[in-house]
């Protein structure tokens, strides 16, 4: 897969801060998490060129936006990003209908996308005749979404465009975001905060600490890196694990996932088709370690491995990393793991709690 | 009505506004320019140039016609070339009186867009032209349709200034009827005439009816404006 955004850029931003980011990104969905302040925004605004990096190159595709080197920098306005903004900025004076069709309009971008389909996409039909003073919080960023996506634009910027929302409102959205990123095929940059959003989702993640770099790659593979807890945070430890609809039981409403390294998981029945892929967020707390296959409990969810690693011990309890084909988080007991002897290398059971996914710990792949 | 008045009383009210409607559009545009550059940009001389835009407002208005008179009589620097090269003449003419009006009215518009201007969100702006919007076209569909209030307060305080305007007019082209004999000034050479005062009560009375009015529809259009930028429906 060829880049699709290709960035390498120097900022010095205030006294204390110094940006310096370095990335490569293709399609589909790339997450840009970390701390607020860490400098995940004043990268997507240098990327729509709302500022100007000190030095360095972005490049979109074969568009190169931003060169210092060569003397490049494209006014704002001619780089076709479409930016959706964490506080939307609809034009208060135009209805949701010339908002939505403002580039095409006033800037005469025409693209691909029309406006219906992206009406029926975002669900904004009934609301195209409404001034913007009339939407509740997640219509307003659903319309915002729609804006930049009739813009034209060569790559979606979403500058954590769920924040201002409480949690039935996020919830509203996903679904959305979700078919966006399967049917526009743009390459999408997506700022948070929120580990539930970036699981949900991104295929990419760059991990951004006090304006640099501090891990970048498959969403699997960063969240499940051990020096990277500080950054990734503690309650949201685990493991992100991409699995395969493969049976469900309408009988007792279950699903089977095949899991990627072999083995499988018993959840509640998913309503997707056989054969979806899912990427699916296995808790440290929701995981337990046995030496022996558990008898006479059910045998649901238990996945054999080998201890791989300990992190550092908290409090009571220390999490283990174990590699099950894919790396597993699980987190017992400072008691459980010196009793076990949980040395690298042991062979062990991971059990996981059947009710731990639940439709916030799955996100859909690629 | 029309008996009611006089045709001298008459003219004088055509007159006032004529000149402030003239100098009303003629100084909307510099205006506009000003305000922005003086809340948008900082630079080198903009409290040199914050301080000249006002002086017509803190200087007596008879200084403010004088200066107008050396500069832009026929013998004036300014007043000359115009004179010369275009055949514009404004000394004594009633485009004159709307130089006297748009100068004396030109600190309010200033000061009311300046302050609509320094209002406008620019963080709309910066969502403009990341649609693909240029500069011109930012300011054309998103800026100014949210300084619209400000801009029609403006208007209608340098508007209503144009109407009343006195004494730089008086200095600047003097008080010939029909060509610079504006309603105040009308009323001014009535009430040094013997059997005037019946006429400069009229007059009065037109004035204060005409600018209660400019004030009814400011305060109407800006309510309406306001609601629209607010996106309320109107």
């Amino acid at each position: 897969m060829s880049a699709q955004l290709d960035i390498d850029i120097e900022k010095r931003l205030g006294a204390q801060m110094a940006l310096q980011v370095r990335f490569q990104a293709g399609a589909g969905v790339t997450a840009l998490f970390g701390r607020s302040g860490a400098g995940k925004t004043s990268v997507v605004q240098m990327i729509a060129g709302l500022m100007r990096p000190d030095r360095g190159r972005i490049a979109v595709g074969e568009r190169v936006l931003f060169d210092s080197a060569q003397g490049i920098d494209l006014p704002v306005h001619r780089r076709r990003v479409g930016y959706v903004f964490q506080d939307a900025r609809l034009f208060p004076h135009l209805s949701v209908r010339r908002n939505l069709l403002y580039a095409q309009t006033v800037a005469r971008r025409r693209g691909q996308l029309k406006l219906a389909p992206v009406c029926d996409l975002l669900g904004i039909t009934d609301l195209l005749d409404r001034p913007p003073g009339a939407l509740s919080g997640g219509e307003t960023q659903r319309v915002a979404i729609g804006r930049a996506l009739l813009s034209d634009p060569s790559i979606l910027l979403m500058d954590e465009p769920l924040a201002s929302l409480d949690g039935p409102r996020k919830g509203e959205i996903l679904p959305f975001l979700d078919r966006l990123k399967d049917e526009t095929g743009l390459p999408i940059v997506y700022v948070s905060h929120a580990m539930e959003e970036v699981i949900r989702l991104a295929d990419t993640m760059v991990l951004i600490d006090e304006g640099r770099v501090a891990a970048q790659g498959p969403v699997e593979e960063v969240t499940s890196r051990l020096d990277l807890r500080p950054l990734t945070g503690r309650y949201e430890a685990g493991a992100v694990v991409p699995a395969r609809i493969a049976a469900h039981d309408e009988v007792y409403e279950l699903t089977r996932l095949d899991i990627a390294g072999g083995g499988a998981l018993m959840v509640p029945r998913i309503h997707q088709p056989l054969g979806t892929a899912l990427r699916v967020r296995l808790r440290a707390r929701d995981v337990t370690l046995s030496l022996t296959r558990p008898e006479g409990a059910s045998p649901l969810n238990i996945l054999e491995g080998t201890v791989r690693e300990r992190a550092a011990p908290e409090g009571a309890f220390v999490d283990v990393l174990v590699d099950a084909g894919v790396p597993i988080w699980a987190r017992v007991t400072r008691l459980s793991a010196d009793t076990l002897d949980l040395q690298p290398g042991k062979p062990i059971f991971a059990i996981v709690k059947a009710g731990a996914i639940d439709r916030a710990s799955l996100g859909r792949a690629r | 009505m029309s008996d009611w008045l006089g045709p001298t009383e008459w003219e004088a009210l055509a007159l006032s506004t004529k000149v402030a409607l003239w100098s009303v559009s003629v100084s909307l545009g510099p205006a506009i320019a000003i305000a922005w550059v003086l809340a948008r940009h900082d630079f080198p001389g903009r409290g040199l140039l914050n301080a000249l835009v006002h002086l017509p407002l803190v200087m007596p208005p008879v200084v403010t016609g004088y200066l107008l008179l050396i500069a832009l009589g026929t013998q004036g620097p300014v007043g000359g070339f115009l004179s010369d090269s275009f055949g514009i003449t404004f000394a004594f003419q009633w485009t004159g009186a709307v130089v006297a009006a748009a100068v004396m009215g030109f600190p309010l518009m200033v000061r009311a867009i300046r302050l609509s201007i320094e209002a406008v969100d620019p963080r709309l702006e910066e969502a403009a032209r990341t649609l693909g919007a240029n500069g011109v076209l930012v300011f054309a569909t998103v800026t100014l349709p949210q300084i619209l209030p400000g801009l029609i307060a403006g208007a209608v305080l340098s508007f209503a200034k144009g109407l009343g305007e006195f004494g730089a007019t008086i200095t600047f082209v003097s008080n010939i009827p029909g060509e610079t004999r504006t309603l105040s000034i009308a009323i001014h050479s009535l009430l040094q005439t013997p059997q005037g005062d019946a006429a400069a009560i009229r007059l009065t009375l037109v004035a204060i009816a005409l600018s209660v009015a400019a004030l009814l529809v400011s305060e109407v259009m800006a309510r309406r404006a306001g609601n629209r930028i607010r996106g309320m429906a109107s």
